[in-house]
C-alpha cells in the first residue's frame, strides 16, 4: 500500500467512528452553517447601519432596525456556535472511547505470538498517547476546519453578492496564501516525524531508567542515566525547535498574505466608493469580510499539521487494532468441568519458526495424577504449559483433554479449568483483598481460610490495613516470595480440576513451603496437576516426573525409577545435596 | 510585540483612506495609504517571524530543561519513594505532561505576548480617537477578562482531574498488557473490560463536563464583543451627528472592536491547551515536590582524610560492617521490618543470611548500600556511619545483585559495564567466567550481542547470572547476592559459589538465599525470623543449638 493510499484508508476508518454519530456529526454541521451563516450577516448589518449615519441627519428609526436583526443574528450565532461545540465535543470524546475501548478489547482477542516479543511500552502508548493526540485532532478539525471552510465559502458568497469584481481580486490572491501554507507544511511534516522519532526513543530511555530505576540506583548509574538522557534531549532540542518554528512560520506567512489582500480591497474599494460604485458602509463590511475570510487559512493551515500529527497517530492506532486475532474459538462449548485426562500425543512446537524446540512430545496424563517437569533453564518446560493452556497452538499433533482437541473447545472453557501459579507473579494496583478474588463472588471467610491454609494470613494480617492494604502496581514493596504467597491464594480460592504450577514456590523459603506443602497436597488431591520445579523437594511425590533437556523429554518414571536410572536426573538430585 | 503595534496602525490609516481619501477624492492618497499598508504588513511579518522563532526557542528551552531536571529528580528518588509513586504515574508526568506544559508554554509566548497587546493596544488606539467611545472598550476589557478567568479557574481543576483519569487508563492497560497470561488463565477478560469500560466512561463524562465549560467560552466572547460594537456604532452615530466625530473614525473603531475580537476568539480556543498546560504543569510540581528520602553527603572526605576511611582502618581493631541494634520501618503505621538486628562483620568474611519468606533478609542487606535508611541504630562500615558516606562512593563499593534481575537495551558489554564503565574486554570476561555465563554470550555472539529492553530475550537463569556478572565487573569490596540465584540449578548454583570464593580481591560476600545448600559453606549464617536474629554462627554451631535453622535445614532435604 502507497503512504498516500493507507492514509486514505486511515481516513476512512476515521469516518466509520464518525458514522456511528450520524446525527452528532450532521448536528454539528448544520449549527456550523447557522453560527457562520449569522455571524457574517452581522458585519453586512453593522455596515448598513454605518451607512445611516450622516452627520447632522442620522436615519434612527432605520438604523434601530437593522441594530435589532443584527442582535437577532448575533444571538443566533453565538447560541449555534456552543451547540457546536458541544455536539463536537461529545463527537469526539465518544470515537475516542469508542476507540479506546476497542483497542483494550483488543488486547485480550491478541495471540501471544504478538504480545509476547513486542514492548508494552509500545502497545500501551499506542492506546493512550496516540489515541489522546487523535482526540485533539478531530476535536480541531471539527471545529476549526468545518467552520474554516464553511466561512470561506458563505464570505465568499456575500462578497461576491456585494461586489463581484472585488470578490475576484481576493479569489486571485487567495492561492497565495495557500501556497506559501503548503510549502511550510510541507517541510513541517518532516521535522515532526524527526522529532517523533528522538521522542519515541527518548520515551524508551525513560521507561527503562525509570522502570527499573532501583537497579539503576543499585549501580549509581543515575548520572550516567541523565547524561544519555541528556543527549537524546539536546537532539530532540534542537528538532523540536526546528519543526515548532517552522510550524509555526505559517501563521505569520499567510496573515502577510491577509494584509495584502486587505491592502488590494482597501484600494479598490475606495477607488469604486470614489467612482460611486459602493457606500462606504458597504466597504466597511468588505473589509471586515477580508478579514474574516482570510482568518480561516491561518487556521485551516495550523489545523491541517495539527491533523498530520492526528492521522499519523491514527495511522498507529489502527495499526495495532488490525493485528491478526487469535485463531477462531469453537463455539460448541458446553461449559462443564472436564474431569482431567490430558494428552498430548505428537506435538511439534517452536516460536521461532525456523530453530525447532519441542519435538515429538507424547505425554498421557490420567485423571488426577501429578506431573512434574524438570529440567535445566530454556529446557521448554515453560513452553509446555503454554501449550496446555493453550497460549500458544501447537505447531502439528493434538493435545487433548478428555478425549476433546483442546482447539475444539472454547479457550474459556479450557483455561477455567486450570488453575494456576506461574513463577512471574502478577498483582496489581489495589487492596489484597481484590488481588485475591481477582472479581469472583468468594466470602471473606473462604478467603481467610485459604489464606490461613497457605500460610500468607500471617503476614497480610501484619500488614498495614490488613486485607485491604492498598499494594502498588506490581505487588509494590512485597518481597518476591510473599507475591508467591499471595498468588498461590488466589488458586486456591477457585480449585478447577486441573492445576498448572510453574515454578510456584521459587522465591518461597523451604520452610515456609514445607508448611503449606499439606495445604498444596490437599489442593493436588483428586486434580490432574502439571508442576515445574527446580527444586527437586517439590517435586519427588509427582506420580510421574519428565526429565527435559533442550526441547526433548530425555528421562521419565517415577522418582525411584529415575533415580534408579542414574542418568541426569540422578545427577540434578544428588546436586542439591552437593 | 511590534507586530501587534504594526497591525494596529491598519485602522488608522483606513480611517485615513475613508475621510481624506474618498471624502477629499484624493486618489492618490489611497493609493499611498495601501502601500504603508502592505509595507506595514512586510514589517510584521519580519517582526513575527523573529517572535515566533523566540517563543519556539523559549517554550523547547523550558521544556528541555524542564524534563532534564524531572528527569534528574525523579534518579534522586529513594526506594521508599519509587515504591510510594509507582513507575507509570512517572512515566506519564515525564512524557505526556512535561509535552503539554511545552505547548502551553509556547501558546502562552505567541499569543498572550502578542493577543494583549493587541486588545489593550486597540483600546489605546480608541482613546486617541475619542475618549468617550474608548471607555466602552475599558468596560468590554473588563467584562471579558473576568470571563476568561472564571473559565478558568473553574476549569483547571477540572482538567487535572481528566488527567488524573488518564493516568488510571494507562495505569489499567498496562497492568492488562504485562499480565495477560494470568488474566487469561483465570479467564477474567471480561470483567476486566468491564472495568476498563467504567473507567474509560469515567473519563468520557470527565471530558464532557471539563468541555461545557470551555465550550461556553468562544460564544460568550462574540456575544460581548458584538454587544459592544453594536453599543459603540449608535453612540458613535449620535457623536457624527452631533460633528464630534468623523464616520471614518467610527469605522476605526469597530475595526480595532472587530480586532478585538478576533484576537480574544484565538485566545479562546487556546485556552483550552493553556489550561492543559496548567493542569499539567501542576503534575509534575507534584513530583518535584517529592523530596528524595535520602540525602547523600557532600565531601565525605573532609573529615578523615581518606575518601572511605575503610583501608585506612584496616589495622585498627574496628569491625569491617557493624549492624548496631538497627530497626527499620518501611511505613509508619506498619509493623517493623526489622528489630534490633546487631551483629559485627570482618572482612573478606562470607555471610550466609537465611530465613523465611517476609523475615527481612533483604531488608538488611538493603540497608548496606544505603537505599533505605535505618529508623533507629545504625550501620557502619569502617567504623563510619553509612550516612557519612558519599552516597555514590557508598555504593560504588557495594556490588548488589538484586532479586528480581534487570537488563537494559543494548549489547551486554554495555550492560556489564553498569558495573564499571572502564572495565576492559577481559575483566568483562573474568566476570562472565565467574559469574558461569560464558554460553549465554556465547549463545547471543559475545559480547556485542544484544539484549532486548527488559532484558526479553534471556531466559530468568540466564538474567539473573548476567546481572551477577554485572556486579563482578565493579570488584567490589562489598558483594551481595540477593537471593540473586534462585533461578539457577543446584549445578549451576554450585559452581557460582565455588567461583565466588576463589575471587583474588577478596570481597566481603553476604548471599541471602532460602536454601541451607546456598549458604552454609559461609563463614557465618545470620538467621532471621520475622525481623529479628534466630541465630548467628557457623553451619554446624547453628545445626546444634538454632531451632529455626534446623528446621531449615530439614525442610530441604525433607524425606531426602
Amino acid at each position: 500500500m502507497t503512504e498516500k493510499n493507507s492514509r486514505r484508508f486511515t481516513v476512512n476508518r476515521i469516518m466509520q467512528y464518525v458514522g456511528r454519530y450520524r446525527i452528532s456529526a450532521v448536528l454539528s454541521l448544520i449549527f456550523a452553517l447557522l453560527n457562520v451563516a449569522a455571524g457574517l450577516y452581522v458585519p453586512i448589518l453593522i455596515g448598513r447601519a454605518i451607512d445611516c449615519i450622516i452627520q447632522g441627519g442620522t436615519d434612527y428609526k432605520k438604523m434601530s432596525l437593522i441594530i435589532l436583526k443584527a442582535v437577532i443574528s448575533m444571538i443566533v450565532s453565538s447560541l449555534s456556535l456552543w451547540l457546536m461545540n458541544e455536539v463536537n465535543n461529545r463527537l469526539t470524546f465518544s470515537i475516542v472511547r469508542d476507540m479506546r475501548n476497542e483497542a483494550f478489547l483488543k488486547i485480550h482477542a491478541l495471540p501471544f505470538d504478538y504480545l509476547d516479543p513486542h514492548p508494552s511500552g509500545d502497545i500501551l502508548s499506542r492506546i493512550t498517547a496516540d489515541v489522546d493526540q487523535l482526540a485533539d485532532g478531530l476535536l480541531m478539525g471539527f471545529t476549526q476546519l468545518f467552520t474554516g471552510v464553511v466561512t470561506i465559502l458563505i464570505t465568499l458568497c456575500f462578497m461576491f453578492a456585494m461586489n463581484p469584481f472585488i470578490t475576484l481580486i481576493v479569489v486571485f490572491v487567495t492561492p497565495l496564501s495557500l501556497f506559501v501554507a503548503r510549502f511550510i507544511s510541507g517541510h513541517t511534516y518532516d521535522m515532526f516525524s524527526v522529532q517523533s522519532g528522538i521522542r519515541g526513543e527518548q520515551t524508551g530511555l525513560i521507561d527503562e531508567m525509570i522502570g527499573n530505576l532501583k537497579t539503576v540506583k543499585a549501580f549509581s548509574y543515575e548520572d550516567k542515566a541523565v547524561s544519555r538522557f541528556d543527549e537524546i534531549n539536546t537532539r530532540l532540542e534542537g528538532a523540536s525547535r526546528k519543526a515548532l518554528f517552522y510550524s509555526s512560520l505559517t501563521n505569520p506567512g499567510t496573515r502577510f498574505v491577509n494584509s495584502i489582500v486587505y491592502a488590494m480591497v482597501a484600494l479598490f474599494g475606495a477607488m469604486s466608493v470614489l467612482s460611486g460604485g459602493m457606500s462606504v458602509g458597504i466597504l466597511t463590511s468588505f473589509l471586515s469580510y477580508a478579514n474574516q475570510y482570510t482568518k480561516p487559512f491561518n487556521e485551516i493551515s495550523g489545523v491541517l499539521t495539527e491533523l498530520q500529527n492526528a492521522l499519523a497517530c491514527a495511522g498507529r492506532v489502527f495499526e495495532f487494532m488490525d493485528e491478526k486475532e487469535e485463531t477462531g474459538d469453537a463455539v460448541n462449548g458446553d461449559g462443564k468441568y472436564p474431569k482431567g485426562n490430558v494428552k498430548c500425543s505428537e506435538v511439534d512446537f517452536s516460536y521461532d519458526k525456523k530453530a525447532s524446540l519441542i519435538e515429538n512430545l507424547n505425554i498421557d496424563v490420567k485423571k488426577g495424577e501429578h506431573v512434574a517437569i524438570v529440567g535445566p533453564t530454556g529446557c521448554g518446560k515453560t513452553t509446555i504449559i503454554n501449550l496446555l493452556m493453550r497460549f500458544y497452538d501447537v505447531d502439528s499433533g493434538s493435545i487433548t483433554v478428555d478425549g476433546t482437541d483442546i482447539r475444539d473447545m472454547t479457550r474459556h472453557d479450557l483455561r477455567s479449568s486450570y488453575g494456576m501459579v506461574l513463577q512471574d507473579t502478577w498483582l496489581r494496583y489495589g487492596t489484597i483483598r481484590d488481588n485475591l478474588k481477582m472479581g469472583r463472588d468468594i466470602s471473606d471467610e473462604d478467603m481467610i481460610r485459604a489464606a490461613k491454609e497457605v500460610h500468607s494470613h500471617s503476614f497480610i494480617r501484619r500488614l498495614k490495613d490488613g486485607y485491604d492494604t492498598v499494594i502498588g502496581e506490581d505487588g509494590g514493596s512485597l518481597s518476591q516470595g510473599q507475591k508467591q504467597l499471595l498468588c498461590i491464594t488466589r488458586v486456591m480460592l477457585s480449585l478447577p480440576p486441573m492445576l498448572i504450577l510453574d515454578e510456584a514456590t521459587s522465591s518461597i523459603d523451604t520452610r515456609t513451603e514445607l508448611k503449606i506443602q499439606d495445604a498444596f497436597l490437599k489442593m493436588m488431591e483428586g486434580r490432574t496437576s502439571f508442576i515445574v520445579a527446580h527444586r527437586l523437594s517439590t517435586i519427588r511425590n509427582a506420580d510421574h516426573i519428565l526429565v527435559m533437556k533442550a526441547g526433548k523429554i530425555i528421562e521419565q518414571g517415577s522418582h525411584e525409577q529415575l533415580l534408579e536410572m542414574k542418568g541426569f536426573y540422578y545427577e540434578l538430585y544428588n546436586s542439591q545435596f552437593a | 510585540m511590534l507586530e501587534a503595534i504594526f497591525e494596529l496602525f491598519v485602522p488608522l490609516v483606513v480611517a485615513s483612506i475613508i475621510d481624506r481619501g474618498i471624502a477629499g477624492n484624493d486618489r492618490a492618497h489611497i493609493i499611498k495609504c495601501c502601500i504603508i499598508m502592505i509595507t506595514l504588513g512586510a514589517v510584521g511579518l519580519i517582526s513575527a517571524v523573529s517572535a515566533q522563532y523566540m517563543a519556539a526557542r523559549a517554550a523547547v528551552g523550558f521544556a528541555t530543561r524542564l524534563r532534564h531536571d524531572l528527569f534528574k529528580h525523579i534518579m534522586s528518588l529513594s526506594y521508599g519513594n519509587i515504591d510510594e509513586l509507582g513507575t507509570s504515574t512517572m512515566i506519564t508526568r515525564m512524557t505526556n505532561d512535561v509535552n503539554q506544559a511545552q505547548t502551553g508554554v509556547n501558546m502562552f509566548l505567541r499569543l498572550f505576548l502578542r493577543s494583549p497587546f493587541i486588545v489593550f493596544g486597540a483600546m489605546v488606539m480608541a482613546f486617541t480617537i475619542n475618549v468617550r467611545a474608548a471607555f466602552i472598550f475599558v468596560v468590554v476589557i473588563a467584562i471579558l477578562s473576568a470571563v476568561v478567568a472564571a473559565v478558568m479557574y473553574y476549569n483547571i481543576p477540572l482538567l487535572k482531574k481528566v488527567q488524573d483519569r488518564l493516568d488510571k487508563i494507562t495505569l489499567l492497560t498496562r497492568e492488562n498488557l504485562i499480565g495477560t497470561r494470568v488474566i487469561r488463565a483465570f479467564t477474567l477478560e471480561k470483567s476486566e473490560v468491564k472495568g476498563y469500560r467504567t473507567a474509560n466512561d469515567g473519563l468520557y463524562n470527565d471530558q464532557r463536563s471539563a468541555g461545557h465549560l470551555s465550550a461556553l467560552l468562544n460564544p460568550a466572547t462574540f456575544v460581548i464583543i458584538n454587544l459592544a460594537m453594536i453599543i459603540l456604532i449608535y453612540t458613535g452615530a449620535m457623536k457624527v451627528d452631533a460633528g464630534i466625530l468623523t464616520k471614518g473614525q467610527v469605522v476605526a473603531l469597530y475595526n480595532y472592536m472587530s480586532q478585538i475580537l478576533i484576537e480574544l476568539i484565538k485566545l479562546a480556543n487556546l485556552i483550552v491547551l493553556l489550561n492543559k498546560a496548567v493542569a499539567s504543569g501542576d503534575r509534575i510540581n507534584d513530583v518535584f515536590a517529592i523530596k528524595p528520602a535520602i540525602s547523600t553527603v557532600k565531601d565525605p572526605g573532609s573529615e578523615e582524610g581518606g575518601p572511605l576511611g575503610i583501608e585506612g582502618n584496616e589495622g585498627v581493631n574496628v569491625p569491617y560492617i557493624e549492624f548496631s541494634h538497627v530497626s527499620l520501618n518501611y511505613s509508619k503505621t506498619g509493623d517493623e521490618a526489622l528489630s534490633d538486628i546487631d551483629f559485627t562483620v570482618n572482612k573478606g568474611e562470607t555471610i550466609g543470611l537465611i530465613g523465611g519468606t517476609g523475615s527481612g533478609k533483604s531488608s538488611i542487606v538493603n540497608l548496606i548500600p544505603r537505599f533505605y535508611d535505618a529508623t533507629s541504630g545504625y550501620v557502619r562500615i569502617g567504623g563510619r556511619d553509612v550516612k557519612e558516606y558519599d552516597i555514590d562512593e557508598l555504593r560504588k563499593m557495594t556490588g548488589i545483585v538484586p532479586q528480581k534481575a534487570v537488563l537494559f537495551k543494548g549489547s551486554i558489554a554495555d550492560n556489564l559495564r553498569w558495573g564499571n564503565e572502564n572495565a576492559t574486554d577481559d575483566e568483562l570476561y573474568d566476570a562472565v567466567r565467574l559469574a558461569v555465563c560464558e554460553e549465554v554470550v556465547k549463545g547471543k555472539g559475545g559480547l556485542e550481542g544484544m539484549i532486548e529492553p527488559g532484558g526479553r530475550n534471556l531466559s530468568g537463569g540466564q538474567k539473573q547470572r548476567l546481572a551477577i556478572a554485572r556486579a563482578l565487573v565493579r570488584k567490589p569490596k562489598i558483594l551481595i547476592l540477593d537471593d540473586s540465584a534462585s533461578a539457577l540449578d543446584h549445578v549451576t548454583d554450585l559452581k557460582l559459589r565455588k567461583g565466588i570464593e576463589g575471587i583474588d580481591y577478596d570481597p566481603t560476600v553476604f548471599i541471602v538465599s532460602q536454601r541451607t545448600s546456598s549458604v552454609q559453606n559461609a563463614d557465618r549464617i545470620l538467621v532471621l525470623e520475622d525481623g529479628c536474629i534466630a541465630g548467628w554462627g557457623t553451619h554446624e554451631e547453628l545445626l546444634e543449638n538454632c531451632g529455626v535453622y534446623r528446621e531449615i535445614y530439614d525442610s530441604a532435604f525433607h524425606e531426602g
